[in-house]
C-alpha cells in the first residue's frame, strides 16, 4: 500500500498546473459570460502539453498516461475551469478511447493521429428517449451496399459543435442489448445537422448539443469492431470514463476548498476571522475530509485500471462519492462566502454551478449506486 | 502509488480474519449481554503477536507496521468491537508510548511483558470534568524525595478492572498550564490505586471501563514517562497513533454491518422478491459500500504515512473523524435493512449499533478532529 506519486507523476501534474494558471486561468471568467472555449486553447494544449492523446499510444502520436497519470490531469484542469476538463476528458475518453480500444488499424492510423495532434473528437449515445436505460436508444443505422445510412436524433453531445469526429451508438438490430453498432462519424457528413445548443446551469463554455441524423450515408468501413458491439464498446468505455469524472468533481471541490480557506482567514466577524468560528472552521474539515476520501477513492480505481485489475465497481465508487462530495463542498463554500458567495464575482458561484452535473452525467449516481449494489449482492450469496 | 497489500500484510489479514471468525465472533455476543472482559480472546491474541504488533522484537513485539496493524484490528473489530478496542488500546496507548518515550530501564521492566500479552496495559487521560480540554488535568503527582505520590480521578478507563499497568496523566506544575502535565507508568498492585465500579455503557461492553481513582498513591520516580513537563507531547503522540487504531475498530464495524446486510437482503422476501431487488435497499447497501471503502482508503493513508515516518496528525484525524461517522452510518442501516428483527439481541446488528457510537467519542471526539483538520487547514 502506497499512496504517493512518482516524481513522473508529480512533474506531470505541475507542469499541466502552471501552464493552466499562467494561460487560461486569467481568462476563465470572460469566457465562461461569452459562453465560449476558444479552440485555440485545445489546439495548445493537444501541440504543448500532448493532451489531446493522452490515452492514444505513441505510436499513433499520443502520449499514452496511465490512468493516475489521466486523472492527475483532470484534476488539475477542472481546479482552473471545469467546462475545459470535460471537454479535454471527453475528447480522449469516449471520443479517442473507442478508437483506441476497438478500432481497426485502418480506423486507428487514420483518426488517432489527428486526434492527438489536431482533431476534437465527441460521442453520442444519449438520445431525447434514452439517456440511463442507454439500450433503449431508438436511432437507426442501416445497411445500404457500402455504406450504413443512420436516421435518428441525439442529445447531450459535449463539445458537439466543434468536434471532428463523433463516435455514435445507433441500431443495427432489433435485440435491445445485442442490436446497437458504434460508428465514427466525421463532421460534415451529408445528413447529419447540428440542432439545439442547450442552455445549461454550468459548464457554460462546453457547448452542449443536439444531432439529427436524415439519410446520413457512413462509410461501412466506420463500424466500429463488429455490428452488435456498440452497447459494449459504449459500457467498456463509461467505466473507464468514471473515474475521469471523479477527477473532474475532485478538482472543482478542491477549487472551492482553496477559495473557501481563503475566504475564512481573511474575512472577519465578531473580531476575529470567520474560521477560527467553529461554524466555519468545521464545515472546512468536512470539505476536506471529503475531498480527500474522493481522491482516494479516484485514485485507487485508476491504479486498478492501470495494474490491469477488475475495476468498475470502484469506478462507480468513486464517481458516485466524489461527484456528490463535489456538490456538499461546493454548496458549503457558497455558506462560507455568504453574499459574496452568492454573486459572480467570487468563483465559488460558478464552481456550485459546474459541480452539480458531475452527479448526472457519464451515468448518474443512481445508476452507480445499482452497479455496486447488485455487485455485492450477487457476491453475497444467502 | 500502489493499491495492494503485500504479502506480508495478506498473511496477517488471514491470520486475523480466521482468529476472528472461529474464535471471537463466536464468544462476541455473549461477551456483550454479560458485561465481561474476554480474556480468552486476549490470551489468544497475545500468542498471535497481536497485543503487541508494532513493538520491536527485541522486546517481544511482532515488529510490524501500522498498516498490519490497521488490518488485523480490523478483522478483529468485525467480529468483536470489545475485543478490537482492548488490542487498539494495549498498543497504540500503553506500548506505543512506552517504546518511544520510555527508558531502557522501563521498557526492560514493563513493555515485553505488555507486548506479550502477559501483562495488559490502560491509558489514563480523561477525568470526570476533563475530555476534550485535556489540558486541565486535575489529578496531580507531587515530588517526595525519590518518589511521586498521586492523588485525583481518572474516567472512562479502557481495560480499567483488569490493566496490570495504567498510563497516568498528571499536572506537576500547574501554573505552567499543559506544559505542566506529566506521564507516568503506574502498576495496578500500587497503594492508593483503586478501580471503581464497572460502567454500565451502551455498546463495548466487553471493555472493562472504569474510573481509576488515585489517593496518596505512591510510585517511584524512575516510573516517570518522558521527562517532566512532556506529558501532553506524549499524550498527542499517543493518540495521534490511536486514531488509526480507532478508525480501524470502526472498519470492521462497518463492514461486518455491510456484510450481514447484504445476505439478509437476499435472504428475505418481501412483496414476492428478496428485499435486495428493492432500490431502496440496494441504495443503503451500495452507500454503506462506498463509504466503507473510502474509510478504508483514508484509514490506510494515515497508516502508510505514519509507517513512513512523516507527520500524520491530520491524516489521522481525516481517518478517524471520516470512519467512526462510517460506523454510525453503516451501524444504522443496517438495522433498518433488518427491520423489527434489527432491532433484537438476536441479531448482531443490534450491537453493532450500540458498538459504532463510541467511536465518534473516544481518542478524541468528531469534534476535536474536526478541530484539529480545521486548524491545519487554516494554518497551512
Amino acid at each position: 500500500m502506497n499512496f504517493e506519486l512518482t516524481d513522473d507523476q508529480r512533474l506531470l501534474r505541475d507542469t499541466v498546473r502552471d501552464f493552466l494558471e499562467a494561460e487560461v486561468a486569467p481568462h476563465v471568467e470572460h469566457f465562461e459570460k461569452a459562453g465560449t472555449l476558444p479552440r485555440e486553447i485545445l489546439t495548445r494544449l493537444w501541440s504543448e502539453l500532448g493532451l489531446g492523446g493522452m490515452v492514444i499510444p505513441e505510436e499513433y502520436g499520443g502520449i499514452d498516461l496511465d490512468a493516475v497519470g489521466y486523472c492527475l490531469v483532470i484534476e488539475e484542469m477542472a481546479r482552473v475551469w471545469a467546462a475545459l476538463s470535460i471537454t479535454v476528458a471527453v475528447h480522449n475518453s469516449v471520443g479517442a478511447g473507442p478508437i483506441v480500444q476497438f478500432g481497426n488499424e485502418a480506423q486507428k492510423k487514420k483518426y488517432l493521429p489527428k486526434l492527438a495532434t489536431e482533431w476534437i473528437g465527441a460521442f453520442s449515445l444519449s438520445e431525447p428517449v434514452s439517456g440511463s436505460d442507454a439500450a433503449a436508444l431508438r436511432t437507426t443505422a442501416v445497411k445500404d451496399g457500402s455504406h450504413y445510412v443512420l436516421n435518428g436524433e441525439k442529445n447531450w453531445v459535449t463539445t458537439g459543435g466543434f468536434a471532428d469526429t463523433y463516435v455514435v451508438m445507433a441500431r443495427t438490430a432489433p435485440d435491445k442489448q445485442k442490436g446497437i453498432s458504434a460508428f465514427i462519424i466525421e463532421k460534415g457528413t451529408p445528413g447529419l445537422s447540428l440542432t439545439k445548443t442547450e442552455e445549461k446551469m454550468g459548464l457554460k463554455a462546453s457547448e452542449t448539443r443536439s444531432l439529427v441524423f436524415q439519410d446520413c450515408r457512413v462509410p461501412a468501413e466506420n463500424l466500429l469492431a463488429e455490428e452488435g458491439m456498440g452497447l459494449k464498446i459504449a459500457l467498456t468505455l463509461l467505466n473507464s470514463g468514471r473515474f475521469g469524472v471523479a477527477a473532474q468533481s475532485i478538482g472543482i471541490a478542491r477549487a472551492a476548498l482553496e477559495a473557501s480557506i481563503k475566504y475564512a482567514r481573511e474575512r472577519e466577524t465578531f473580531g476575529k476571522p470567520i474560521g477560527q468560528h467553529q461554524a466555519v472552521g468545521f464545515m472546512l474539515a468536512d470539505m476536506h475530509t471529503k475531498l480527500e476520501a474522493s481522491r482516494a477513492l479516484a485514485w485507487r480505481a485508476a491504479w486498478l485500471k492501470s495494474a490491469g485489475k477488475p475495476f468498475a465497481r470502484e469506478a462507480s465508487m468513486a464517481k458516485l462519492f466524489a461527484s456528490e462530495a463535489s456538490t456538499f463542498i461546493t454548496h458549503r463554500a457558497i455558506q462560507i462566502h455568504g453574499g459574496y458567495g452568492y454573486v459572480r464575482d467570487y468563483p465559488v458561484e460558478r464552481y456550485y454551478r459546474d459541480a452539480r452535473v458531475t452527479e448526472i452525467y457519464e451515468g448518474t449516481s443512481e445508476i452507480q449506486r445499482m452497479v455496486i449494489a447488485t455487485g455485492l449482492l450477487k457476491e453475497a450469496g444467502a | 502509488m500502489d493499491f495492494s497489500l503485500t504479502d506480508d500484510e495478506r498473511l496477517i489479514q488471514d491470520t486475523a480474519r480466521q482468529i476472528a471468525r472461529e474464535v471471537i465472533r463466536p464468544r462476541a455476543a455473549e461477551t456483550d449481554a454479560t458485561s465481561t472482559f474476554p480474556h480468552e480472546n486476549v490470551k489468544q491474541l497475545a500468542e498471535l503477536g497481536f497485543m503487541g504488533m508494532m513493538v520491536a522484537e527485541e522486546f517481544g513485539g511482532a515488529g510490524l507496521s501500522t498498516m498490519a496493524y490497521a488490518l488485523a484490528i480490523e478483522e478483529i473489530s468485525a467480529a468483536c468491537a470489545s475485543t478490537g478496542v482492548i488490542m487498539s488500546v494495549n498498543n497504540s496507548l500503553v506500548c506505543h508510548p512506552l517504546e518511544k518515550f520510555g527508558t531502557a530501564d522501563q521498557k526492560a521492566r514493563y513493555l515485553s511483558k505488555l507486548a506479550t500479552g502477559e501483562w495488559l496495559g490502560a491509558y489514563c487521560l480523561s477525568e470526570p470534568d476533563t475530555g476534550s480540554d485535556a489540558a486541565r488535568q486535575k489529578t496531580i503527582a507531587v515530588k517526595k524525595g525519590d518518589r511521586y505520590v498521586l492523588n485525583g480521578t481518572k474516567n472512562f478507563i479502557t481495560n480499567g478492572q483488569v490493566a496490570d499497568l495504567y498510563v497516568v496523566y498528571c499536572m506537576t506544575d500547574a501554573a505552567a498550564g499543559h506544559r505542566g502535565i506529566s506521564s507516568f507508568l503506574v502498576e495496578a498492585k500500587t497503594k492508593g490505586l483503586e478501580r471503581g465500579a464497572k460502567e454500565k455503557t451502551m455498546g463495548i461492553r466487553g471493555s472493562s471501563t472504569c474510573q481509576i481513582i488515585l489517593t496518596d498513591c505512591e510510585i517511584p520516580a524512575e516510573n516517570l514517562l518522558g521527562t517532566e513537563g512532556e506529558g501532553f507531547k506524549v499524550a498527542l503522540n499517543t493518540l495521534d497513533g490511536g486514531r488509526i487504531g480507532i478508525a480501524s475498530q470502526a472498519l470492521g464495524i462497518g463492514a461486518a454491518c455491510l456484510h450481514d446486510s447484504t445476505r439478509y437482503a437476499n435472504e428475505r422476501h418481501a412483496f414476492g422478491e428478496a428485499i435486495g431487488q428493492f432500490q431502496a435497499i440496494q441504495w443503503m447497501i451500495a452507500d454503506m459500500a462506498t463509504e466503507l471503502d473510502a474509510a478504508r482508503l483514508l484509514t490506510w493513508q494515515a497508516a502508510c504515512a505514519k509507517d513512513a515516518g512523516r507527520r500524520y496528525t491530520m491524516e489521522a484525524s481525516v481517518a478517524k473523524a471520516f470512519a467512526s461517522r462510517m460506523a454510525v452510518m453503516n451501524a444504522d442501516r443496517a438495522v433498518q435493512v433488518h427491520g423489527g428483527y434489527g432491532y433484537l439481541q438476536d441479531y448482531a446488528v443490534e450491537r453493532y449499533y450500540r458498538d459504532a457510537k463510541v467511536t465518534e467519542i473516544y481518542e478524541g471526539t468528531t469534534e476535536i478532529q474536526k478541530h484539529i483538520i480545521a486548524t491545519g487547514l487554516l494554518k497551512s
